[in-house]
């Protein structure tokens, strides 16, 4: 399925003309009303939400935001959300489950941000508090890994009833980089770790760690977005429409245990119920 | 199975020796803090404390176990349970194997039913020693299961979390363990449980980012470091050094995700206090 290797798999999943969120709302979704602040103390762009319609039904999105310009990309700090962009995250969610809509949310950031005030203000609690709240709500999640997938700041996104990826998206505990430096002292040898990490769509979804793998043009997304996206729709669809049949509680329960199962030897690869 | 029994028995025997002063040596051993040697009489009656700057040194799961349960109430819970290496990592299972000889652990948590003046409770401790008590599919598993078993027995939970975050060897099998962990507490505090989250010295990266910062009670040791990232890596990215403190269970007291500091001396006395606030395990 993949002429790429891990290494240069990484380097598309970070690739600047990826489609991302912002993108993926523009093209297959209408009537976006974008929900910004944590009702708390602050706004983060680095994390985009609101209501919009997925062919014609109210939904919320919410997803990591890079930027596509510099400009853009110094405001939403690279995708590296700060705790209030976790909690306005929860705050939209919340309101989802209030209203019975759906949850899509789109994944690519290089993880949380590590920094002093993001510190302060308590990252470590509001991503805590993302998995315990997604992990229970009673309405249909699908979250879709579109390009990084870094560390508990991606996964604090991706407690759901579905989780997809793009085919040359990575997910993984940490950015190679930091692997490297961490267990062999080193970050320059992050192409190595690419190679034991597991990082790619077509190892997770052998894992069991995601349940879709969405192919992507010939070179990668960001040389067609049109075929993404048709592939996006296509993938949302489905899957909602298999969601849709079940109740609340099933939905919160089918998620606790799919994750509940993550990493007990046997990992749930083929599981093909929702 | 009798010789693991009384292994831990003898072990438990020897830590209240040591504590009573019983056990004499004149060794004397250096604070990694403040660099002071004391006798390590002091440290034994000081339950690892430097006697003259008063750090909290990383202590063993079962040692602290045994400053905190009455005597004979400690009774270890999927004590089997062992890690896995779903990545086939280089050298992954040799580490394993020596942690396990050097430790007498499996992994780097222990799960256990005890009882504090009397009151029953489910508890888990996470052990520094264990790969800096990082956090793999072993010790996510053992965390949730005591968190089932909490609910199941409607007992509160009381967890002592001392980690790096997540066990990079197992890459994102180890990352799912906080979503894991964090649902098992989730559905055990909607069910009415009470769950006590103690923090030691250091808790960082997926633990502080998981389980450990989901208590209806949050406390810590003084002077624990607690955050998300690690200093270092803060620094690097911000290119400024840090203020003195930072992070320590003092600043988070400070700017509001703790509700008390607890010295290692008083926990059997705050947990008391609490479980006994919560009486049914906090259920109405
Ligand atoms: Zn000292």
């Amino acid at each position: 399925m993949s002429r790429f290797t891990p290494e240069e798999k990484v380097k598309l999943a970070r690739h600047p003309d990826r489609p991302g969120t912002a993108d993926f709302i523009d093209a297959l979704f209408t009537d976006f009303f974008e929900q910004r602040g944590d009702r708390f103390c602050g706004e983060d762009p680095s994390i985009l939400g609101g209501i919009a319609r997925f062919h014609g039904r109210p939904v919320t999105v919410v997803g990591h935001r890079k930027g596509k310009s510099l400009e853009e990309n110094l405001r939403c700090n690279f995708g590296m959300p700060s705790p209030e962009g976790y909690r306005k995250a929860q705050r939209l969610m919340k309101q989802a489950e209030k209203f019975g809509r759906p949850i899509i949310t789109f994944v690519d950031t290089p993880g949380a941000y590590p920094g002093k005030e993001a510190e302060e203000r308590g990252q470590g609690e509001a991503i805590a508090r993302c998995l315990a709240l997604m992990s229970a709500l009673e309405v249909p999640i699908i979250s879709v890994i579109t390009g990084e997938g870094g560390s508990g700041g991606a996964l604090a996104l991706a407690v759901a009833n579905r989780v997809l990826m793009l085919e040359h998206a990575v997910y993984s505990v940490l950015s190679p980089e930091g692997f490297a430096s961490i267990l062999w002292k080193d970050s320059s040898r992050a192409d190595e770790a690419c190679g034991v990490m597991k990082l790619t769509a077509q190892d997770l979804r052998r894992g069991g760690i995601v349940q879709g793998v969405l192919r992507e043009p010939e070179g990668g997304a960001h040389t067609d977005w049109q075929a993404v996206f048709r592939t996006m729709d296509a993938a949302l669809t489905r899957e909602l429409a298999g969601l849709e049949k079940w109740k609340g509680p099933a939905l919160a329960r089918q998620r606790y245990e799919m994750f509940r199962a993550m990493g007990q030897g046997l990992p749930p690869a083929g599981r093909e119920e929702p | 199975m009798n010789g693991t029994f009384s292994r831990r028995r003898d072990r438990l025997l020897t830590y209240r020796a040591m504590r009573e002063g019983k056990i004499t040596s004149s060794r004397r051993t250096r604070c990694s803090a403040c660099g002071a040697e004391s006798p390590q009489l002091e440290w034994d009656r000081s339950l690892q404390v430097c006697p003259r700057c008063g750090f909290h040194a990383p202590v063993g799961a079962y040692y602290r176990l045994s400053n905190i349960l009455d005597p004979g109430s400690f009774q270890e819970l999927e004590e089997k349970l062992a890690p896995a290496d779903p990545l086939s990592f280089p050298d992954y299972p040799a580490k394993l194997e020596q942690l396990e000889e050097a430790t007498g652990l499996k992994d780097g948590a222990v799960a256990a039913l005890g009882r504090i003046e009397g009151r029953r409770a489910v508890f888990g401790v996470l052990d520094s020693r264990f790969l800096m008590g990082s956090m793999g599919t072993a010790v996510g598993e053992k965390i949730t299961r005591a968190a089932e078993y909490a609910d199941k027995k409607r007992l509160p939970l009381v967890i002592f979390s001392a980690s790096g975050g997540a066990r990079m060897q197992e890459g994102i099998f180890s990352l799912m363990q906080m979503a894991k962990t964090a649902a098992a507490i989730q559905r055990f505090q909607s069910r009415g449980g009470l769950y006590i989250s103690c923090f030691t010295h250091p808790t960082t990266g997926g633990v502080t980012a998981s389980f450990a910062s989901l208590g209806d009670i949050m406390l810590a040791e003084p002077g624990a470091l607690i955050g998300f990232a690690g200093p270092r890596v803060i620094e690097q990215t911000i290119k400024e050094q840090l203020p003195e403190g930072f992070q320590r269970a003092e600043y988070l007291l400070d700017h509001g995700f703790l509700d008390r500091i607890v010295p290692r001396s008083e926990w059997r006395t705050v947990l008391s206090q609490l479980l006994a606030l919560h009486e049914k395990g906090g259920r109405p």
